[in-house]
């Protein structure tokens, strides 16, 4: 038997991936891939947690999550399209016009 | 023994496509090693007892959503990115922060114990197939959330037609 802080080990691990990710690359396609990356550390999580804990609610709320993402994947590239659109970037560093 | 050899393979798999899909430059390469990142995911998904999990991950994140990836990376036609003034201007203050979380995160894990046990032993969710025990749980204790997740997929759906939609109408007034 896989012990459990190994699953979570490595839901850590892909999550600071994530975040790093997130936090390195200034591309908004980049930022949103980042984005999934952490979604599926927290799904990984979740399953195993649900697997050790003999219940089903937290492979549910991975099923959420995934429904989620998915939204919140096709609204977040459909308004870097839109950005695209208007200022033929998606470098989230020269979208400065609220600058101070 | 199988299920050892089978998890190290997925977590090494797992995370050296991360740091390479987050490191290349071409987001096409990264994309793709995403994906590869997605099959894994859905092998741990396996061994695990989650075969449904499993199947959705494949066809929802890699069939649809990497593959929307794809489409606008192609729409957008993103060069390698060039060396411009950066907001933030080294790279170094994200993978610290990075590095921060992985080691708090996992220095934490000592401290964590399970709560109590559900119904769903892993002989009974093997017994009734994975897809009707998620089925069973979901349609009686969770069929609000399963309501509102049709809502929210709605949502996006009218959402994307009304930001893809062109301006002609506007600027024919």
């Amino acid at each position: 038997m896989i012990p459990l802080s190994w699953y979570m080990s490595l839901a850590a691990i892909l999550f600071a991936i994530g975040v790093c990710g997130f936090l390195t690359r200034r591309n908004l396609i980049m930022m949103f891939l980042s984005i999934e990356l952490m979604l599926n550390a927290v799904n990984l999580n979740m399953v195993a947690m649900s697997h050790y804990m003999e219940s089903m609610r937290g492979q549910v709320f991975t099923f959420f999550i995934i429904t989620v993402a998915a939204a919140e994947a096709a609204i977040g590239l459909g308004i870097a399209v839109t950005l695209y659109r208007s200022r033929k970037t998606v470098h989230v560093d020269e979208v400065n016009q609220l600058k101070g | 023994m199988f299920n050892y050899f089978f998890f190290l393979y997925c977590a090494v798999v797992i995370v050296g496509t991360g740091l390479l899909a987050i490191t290349m430059r071409n987001p096409v390469h990264s994309v793709l090693m995403v994906l590869v990142l997605f099959f894994h995911m859905a092998g741990l998904y396996l061994i695990l007892n989650a075969e449904f999990l499993a199947a959705v991950q494949i066809i929802v994140y890699a069939g649809a959503i990497l593959v929307l990836y794809l489409f606008v990376v192609f729409l957008v036609s993103i060069r390698e990115e060039l060396r411009m003034d950066r907001f933030v201007p080294s790279s170094w203050v994200g993978r610290i922060i990075a590095a921060g979380i992985a080691v708090s995160l996992i220095s934490m894990l000592p401290a964590f114990k399970l709560g109590p046990k559900g119904r769903w032993p892993v002989e009974r969710v093997v017994e009734v197939t994975h897809t009707k025990a998620i089925g069973m749980e979901m349609y009686s204790s969770y069929i609000l959330p399963f309501e509102i997740a049709g809502l929210i997929l709605l949502i996006a759906v009218i959402g994307g037609l009304v930001l893809a939609k062109h301006d002609d109408e506007a600027s024919a007034k």
